[in-house]
């Protein structure tokens, strides 16, 4: 009985696999995904170093390129979204998303606010006289 | 990690149909999505560290800032050898799923190499770090830095010893099933590692060294 | 060799904690001589503390809950009483550093040890019956979190006897929660304590999400699981995506405690606001984990006891869905008055307003199932009305103080500590306690008294508005939270109402013991052989009572809704001729020894007894390795036991 588990491979319990219509797991995918991040990871490093991207450009472009790099991880390497049970696998991890996008996003933002609004100990002190 | 059979839940002898009314799904499944749910929580876990280190990031009190810290040819190596590591970890799993049991601990021990490697390249700049008075206690961005990326460097550390603890249980057991199980669940928490160091990477060094 | 840890630790000088200690330890050593004397241990050992059936794991969590109420209690009746005395110059009888450790106290064991585990407990006992299954995903992970819940509760319990508590109030905010402003043992015991039990926590949700997404009875999709069983998924989503972000503040506070850091000290950098902004951002999901399963018991008991399906079944899911995903955008309502200025306030004040609404849409589906239903008006429906109305209550108030300008007035007044009650009591306590009348057949194989059950409603009913009520005029009137006495003599009368409210729920929660001891001894008038004594709708009104180990002799085949009632209508359960033997998990002592040394290493981190710690840990990873290596076999149930099994609870069934 062949079955899957979140990494989208098609193994049965007992037996080499028989590869099915979908992307499973295999030396070529891994390869590929390894080749794929070390593009990334080099883009990112020279981001980073060099000024071949207009500066105030940099910390956008190394998010990009680390969100890419967190894809090809889903991808190449943990296999998301391609087998039967994709479903809920990728609505989880769209879930774990959205709540590290808020706790992320809302407490820089929230932070931001309540530093701004916070008195200085020379403001403090002013008001205590 | 429960070393259940489970077998108890396929009570039904019903034939599978499609959906989400096939009834309960066979073990590997749910140990899967179990463990991939645990994962999705310790990602959650390390975005609080990262929401707390964006904000003190720049709280140095005196101290020394990132800028003068963080050397980006060291957490380059690094990389390098967590990504070679989730590599050859996913080597491993294909291995011992085709019960290529030799190619399994040759990866294997490639994997545990690199992760090793990459937990000394961690501690020695933790030491250096400390030996120039920059240590957590120093500044809140100091004590943000060691416990995100010491956070990290802990989850490694408990993946080898995992790793190791499941590689002389298939030495002792062979590929039964819930060994396989098991390293499944590890090639998880070792890829989801490397996903959270591309955000470590990114966030800490390279943009703290600008 | 002993850390911090000296005989000047007991609190031989303080009457009240000495009487409390003394009170507690002789209980204790009255029922282990009671255990030892009767020759229990072998049974106990055996049939619950290594038991890995959700059933067993529920009741315990249930008892672990009631048992903690009194605790929780027996402090708010303590504060209740003190302000009703030390108004004007009076100064009560609690010395303001107990009063202190008294209210952090009881809000910190009502939440996290009576709340949660009785929900956690309810879930835990009533979902795989209601899907249909044999057991959790995980069962010994199962038992693995009861455990380490009861550890967390045992050690804040052990802070009373030795050392103190945190006077910081229930979520120990910085920088009072410093070591530089609280450098004794409380908070120490506080966040080991809760760090404990949130990874059990933790361990619980992941397993309930596994198994209400992935082990359901044939047949069952999505939109034919009892709503209960959804509102579990929500609320343990919930957990999986909260408790992470509490480890997480919580870990970062116990580094600046023990490793000198900076995250939200007043020097070196630190900022207390961002540990505010964090802790809130897993408690305003914490209070959804606690109330979406008590609206998930009210649906199910008003379906139940008005003969009818539950009006809505679709919106009641959309809007759980949409409560748990808007449960996450709200938290800084809690903290209005932090300063973040108008936008952010006027963005998060709208947000709390939107997720009334998913609540509004839950309330109108009760009462419209209700309508044109034939009511049977049992306990459990008491709490439901008393639910409906007190909550709607609790909810307005909520709404008042998302307003941020009221907020500014409002903000821990005691307007707001009457608020949250209303909506914790009128929802989750309500709930709970529906849910354990509800229920307790199902667990027990007898109902509960019915007249006792009455008493105990009314008098928590009447009790909290007695309670409760004037700590929203007072609250106005400029009364604020945590106050160990205060000068306005006029707040007096409202005190001592509320007093004598807190001494009518004092009944209400004897009633329920005393329910609980009549019931068991006239059991046998109450019997429920048929194990269906409410007419139930859903899956686990089709088992025994109690449900044997493996729940369902033969998976049950779902086709629709309300799959029981289904069944019933069409009296169609027909028996097989043969039952394949299954197999169930073997029960595992590695829950209660996890715990164990969780005990020994958090006790050892509060007082700084590092070798012990060491060992403390050493001995858990023990325990996680050694198991991890064994191979534990299921144990086996044969055909011929289950045909046995079936036959008796068929013999029980009442013709229809």
């Amino acid at each position: 009985m062949a079955e899957s588990g979140v990494v989208g491979m098609t193994f049965s319990e007992g037996a080499p696999s028989v590869a099915e219509k979908q992307p499973t797991a295999s030396f070529w995918t891994y390869t590929a995904g390894l080749g794929f991040a070390l593009l990334l990871t080099a883009a990112s490093f020279i981001v980073a170093q060099t000024g071949l991207l207009w500066a105030p450009g940099v910390p956008a472009g190394l998010a990009v390129l680390a969100i890419a790099q967190m894809g090809v991880h889903l991808v190449f390497f943990l296999h998301i979204g391609t087998d039967a049970e994709a479903a809920n696998n990728v609505l989880a991890l769209a879930f774990g998303v959205l709540i590290v996008a808020l706790v992320m996003a809302g407490s820089l933002w929230i932070m931001a606010h309540l530093n701004e609004n916070m008195l200085t100990p020379a403001q403090m002190m002013d008001m205590q006289r | 990690m429960s070393a259940q059979v489970g077998v108890a839940q396929l009570g039904a002898p019903e034939p599978a149909r499609a959906g989400s009314g096939a009834g309960p799904a066979p073990v590997r499944i749910v140990v899967g999505y179990g463990f991939w749910i645990f994962l999705l929580s310790d990602i959650i876990l390390f975005s609080a560290l990262f929401a707390t280190y964006a904000v003190l990031h720049d709280q140095t009190a005196g101290g020394p800032s990132g800028h003068e810290l963080f050397e980006l040819r060291h957490a380059g190596i690094e990389t390098l050898c967590l990504l070679f590591s989730s590599y050859t970890c996913g080597l491993a799993i294909l291995a011992i799923e085709r019960r290529r049991l030799w190619a399994f601990y040759l990866c294997g021990a490639l994997t545990l190499l690199l992760g090793a490697t990459f937990l000394g390249l961690e501690l020695s700049e933790f030491i250096a770090l400390v030996a120039r008075g920059a240590g957590p206690s120093r500044s809140a961005f100091l004590s943000a830095f060691f416990s995100l990326v010491g956070l990290h460097g802990a989850h490694v550390t408990v993946g080898l010893l995992w790793l190791i603890f499941l590689v002389a249980q298939t030495a002792y057991r062979g590929p039964l099933d819930y060994v396989r199980r098991r390293l499944l669940c590890f090639s998880l928490f070792w890829h989801a590692l490397d996903i959270i160091w591309v955000a470590l990477l990114t966030m800490v060094y390279l943009m703290g060294a600008r | 060799m002993l850390g911090k840890l000296t005989w000047q630790a007991i609190p031989f000088n303080e009457p009240p904690a000495m009487a409390a200690s003394g009170m507690i330890v002789v209980g204790i050593i009255a029922i282990l001589a009671l255990i030892t004397r009767k020759g229990w241990w072998p049974y106990l050992w055996r049939e619950w503390l290594t038991s890995v059936d959700h059933k067993r794991i529920g009741v315990m969590y249930v008892i672990l809950a009631l048992v903690l109420l009194l605790r929780g209690f027996s402090d708010a009746i303590m504060m209740r009483t003190q302000l009703a005395m030390a108004a004007g110059g009076a100064s009560g009888y609690l010395p303001p550093e107990h009063y202190d450790q008294i209210f952090s106290a009881h809000g910190t064991i009502m939440i996290f040890f009576m709340a949660m585990p009785f929900v956690i407990g309810l879930m835990n006992f009533v979902v795989p019956l209601q899907l249909g299954v044999r057991d959790v995903a995980f069962p010994v992970l199962n038992s693995v979190s009861f455990w380490l819940t009861a550890a967390g509760a045992l050690l804040v319990n052990v802070s009373l006897m030795v050392g103190e508590f945190a006077r910081t109030g229930w979520l120990a905010y910085p920088p009072l929660s410093e070591l530089a402003y609280s450098p004794g043992v409380g908070v120490d015991y506080y966040l080991w304590s809760l760090q404990i039990s949130g990874l059990g926590t933790l361990l619980a949700g992941i397993n309930m999400v596994t198994t209400i997404l992935k082990l359901r009875a044939p047949g069952m999709t999505y939109m034919r699981m009892p709503v209960f069983c959804w509102t579990a998924l929500c609320s343990c989503m919930l957990i999986v995506a909260a408790f992470p972000v509490l480890t997480a503040t919580f870990g970062m506070l116990l580094l600046d405690r023990y490793a000198g850091m900076h995250f939200f000290t007043n020097t070196g950098g630190g900022n207390f606001m961002m540990y505010v902004n964090l802790i809130w951002v897993w408690g305003h999901p914490e209070v959804y984990i606690l109330v979406l399963p008590a609206f998930g018991i009210f649906s199910e008991v008003v379906a139940t006891f008005s003969g009818k399906q539950l009006f809505g079944y679709r919106s009641m899911v959309l809007a759980t869905l949409a409560i748990c995903v808007l449960s996450f955008m709200v938290w800084l309502h809690h903290f209005f008055t932090m300063g973040a200025g108008a936008d952010v306030n006027a963005v998060f004040g709208i947000m709390s307003m939107i997720i009334a609404i998913p609540t509004g849409v839950k309330l109108f589906n009760w009462l419209f199932t209700m309508f044109r239903g034939r009511i049977r008006f049992e306990v459990p429906v008491l709490w439901s009305l008393g639910f409906m109305v007190t909550f709607v209550m609790g909810g307005l108030t909520g709404v008042l103080l998302a307003v941020p300008p009221a907020n500014f007035i409002l903000h821990d007044s005691l307007f707001l500590v009457a608020h949250f009650h209303n909506v914790i009591i009128g929802a989750v306590v309500f709930g709970v306690m529906a849910g354990y009348d509800y229920w307790f057949p199902k667990a027990f194989g007898f109902t509960l008294h019915r007249g006792l059950g009455r008493v105990s409603f009314w008098c928590w009913f009447v009790g909290f508005y007695l309670a409760f009520f004037p700590l929203y005029a007072v609250g106005l009137l400029g009364m604020t939270r945590r106050m160990q006495h205060y000068a306005d003599l006029s707040w007096q009368p409202y005190m001592m109402v509320a007093e004598g409210g807190a001494v009518v729920i004092l009944c209400g929660i004897l009633a329920t013991i005393l329910q609980l001891v009549v019931s068991i001894r006239t059991r046998e008038r109450r019997r429920d052989l048929s194990g269906d004594p409410w007419n139930g709708r859903t899956l686990e009104w089709s088992t025994a009572s109690p449900p044997p180990v493996y729940n369902f002799a033969v998976m049950p085949q779902v086709e629709s809704l309300d799959a029981f009632w289904a069944t019933k209508q069409r009296a169609a359960a027909k028996a097989p001729e043969q039952y394949p033997a299954i197999e169930v998990p073997r029960n595992s002592p590695n829950g209660f020894l996890t715990a164990f040394f969780a005990v020994v290493s958090g006790f050892a981190l509060i007082w700084h007894i590092w070798w012990l710690a060491i060992l403390g840990v050493a001995g858990a990873l023990t325990i996680l390795v050694a198991f991890g290596w064994m191979q534990r076999t299921p144990v086996e149930v044969s055909g011929e036991q289950l045909a046995a099994d079936e036959r008796a609870r068929r013999s029980g069934l009442v013709p229809v």
